[in-house]
């Protein structure tokens, strides 16, 4: 069943493109890795699935009645978060106000579905500790805690692994494997092409005059994908 | 003690004052939490500026000092925020302009048509005298919006303050939540600043989340405890400004000071605990 379906979908800022007829469709319970280099259009495009950004052209369609509210959002950390005083609880507790309707009181089915998801994520034993002790690992999973909440039929995550060192972004990715092994649809934003061909199902390449959408195999024997691999293997060398 | 008590509650005038204040100094420290930490820390300093100018043109024509001030201040509140939203504009430069533009234009109207006087000196600094019944109805009006606020969209505030585009994705209309907030502030500088003075308005709101966040490690705490610290100097602050008769604002920021440096030495201490 597919879930997302983008048809030609522009963005303009100001007048100036930063996305161009993108179109693509994700099925339920798919992993879909968007890559690119910076200022490709990849975190417009998580912002025109969000409606946190007004399209110029083309659609984004939910289908099999998924809400917006039940999409499950990891933005980037921001500068606010780094000496923010919150708990870890009351932090992800936040991803349930979505589901909380007019009264923004939470009930008690949401206290358990976040402590469920820390318990899920191995952070339940930090529930009390401050957001601003935490390590950057730690703080990425928190707020993968809060995006899971509210993320009953499908997880968006833009660039999860900045910042954090190759052992735990590794740690990081096998914990999103996990969760769309049971089922959950995840489309990632990244610029870590090597990561995405390792774990996502289907590879969508953003890029001037590039444009790529297939599975992750396909990819890997397309001339984008061959490009981008080979400049990869090169610059870690 | 109990003496000096009686003897200031003996005045309706101070009792105005206190009534007013701690109102104030609530609402300031409430949305000082949510403007600190979102860096919007020198909006107060700047909407201080704001509110002299308009105070010292309302004088100057003879026109009622809030009915002239409110609206001006939430204006400008309103537009700094705006800037900050608006990158090729930086907002800490906004500030810097609008408040030096402000305090020049007050200053100017006041000595063109009155001459540099004994009001000019108490919008600078502050007075306890400057209180009458029309601030005390805008101090209850303000108070329940800022109270019910807190009470009501906690969750709301607590979510839009921690993470801006995740509020969004979840569908909260954050621009709203800000201007909300942008006006409270408005209002409370408006009526605090007669009491603190244009130079020392923005220590209501920016000490008493200082304060809170060396000790406290969560929101909620943050929240509460920043009101009771910010009462709490606010009255004491009074005492000792009539007790000793020095300057109301003053004495309330460096009380402010002083709860301040307590907090850091104890949360220091606390880190080796």
């Amino acid at each position: 069943m597919t879930v997302l379906e983008a048809e030609n979908v522009s963005v303009e800022y100001d007048g100036v493109p930063a996305l161009k007829n993108v179109s693509f469709r994700i099925e339920k319970g798919e992993y879909l890795a968007v890559v690119g280099e910076n200022g490709s259009g990849k975190s417009t495009l998580i912002k025109a699935i969000l409606g946190l950004t007004e399209l110029s052209s083309g659609m984004i369609r939910l289908n099999g009645g998924i809400k917006k509210s039940e999409i499950g959002y990891l933005p980037q950390q921001t500068e606010v978060q780094k000496d923010f005083p919150a708990r870890v609880d009351e932090v992800v507790l936040s991803g349930c106000l979505a589901s909380s309707g007019i009264f923004p009181f939470y009930a008690s089915k949401d206290k358990k579905l976040a402590v469920n998801s820390m318990e899920l994520l191995e952070i339940a034993s930090i529930r009390k500790r401050s957001f601003r002790e935490l390590s950057g690992g730690q703080q990425q999973r928190v707020l993968l805690a809060r995006a899971l909440c509210s993320a009953k039929a499908m997880l968006v995550l833009d660039e999860p692994a900045a910042g954090l060192d190759p052992l735990i972004s590794s740690e990081f990715y096998f914990l999103l494997r996990k969760l769309n092994e049971e089922g959950l649809t995840i489309i990632m934003v990244s610029h870590d092409i090597e990561a995405a061909k390792e774990n996502a199902d289907k590879i969508l390449h953003l890029g001037t005059n590039i444009f790529f959408f297939g599975s992750a195999d396909e990819y890997l024997r397309s001339e984008t994908g061959k490009r981008f691999s080979g400049e990869n293997a090169k610059y870690s060398k | 003690m109990l003496n000096i008590l009686s003897e200031l509650l003996a005045y309706d005038f101070i009792v105005r004052a206190v009534a007013v204040g701690l109102m104030v100094s609530l609402c300031a420290s409430l949305l000082g939490v949510s403007l600190v930490l979102k860096r919007y820390s020198m909006i107060g300093d700047g909407l201080g500026h704001v509110a002299f100018g308009a105070l010292c043109i309302a004088v100057a024509f003879n026109m009622a000092p809030l009915l002239v001030s409110v609206p001006v201040v939430i204006t400008a509140a309103i537009l700094l925020l705006k800037m900050r939203d608006n990158l090729r504009i930086k907002g800490d430069a906004a500030i810097a302009v609008i408040s030096s533009s402000a305090l020049a234009i007050g200053i100017i109207a006041t000595s063109l048509t009155k001459g540099m006087n004994i009001d000019i000196y108490n919008y600078m600094f502050g007075s306890i005298l400057a209180m009458d019944d029309q601030d005390v109805y805008l101090g209850m009006g303000l108070s329940v919006a800022v109270l019910l606020l807190f009470a009501v969209l906690y969750n709301v505030i607590f979510t839009v303050t921690f993470d801006e585009d995740f509020a969004r994705a979840t569908g909260v209309n954050v621009g709203f939540y800000n201007t909300l907030i942008a006006v409270l502030t408005a209002v409370t500088i408006v009526v605090g600043m007669r009491i603190m003075g244009t130079l020392l308005i923005s220590s209501l709101i920016v000490f008493p989340s200082l304060t809170a966040m060396r000790l406290y490690s969560s929101f909620k705490g943050v929240v509460i405890c920043s009101g009771i610290v910010s009462t709490i100097c606010f009255f004491v602050g009074i005492v000792l400004s009539y007790s000793l008769d020095i300057p109301v604002g003053a004495s309330i920021v460096v009380l402010n000071l002083a709860a301040f440096l307590i907090f850091f030495a104890a949360g220091s201490l606390k880190k080796y605990f």
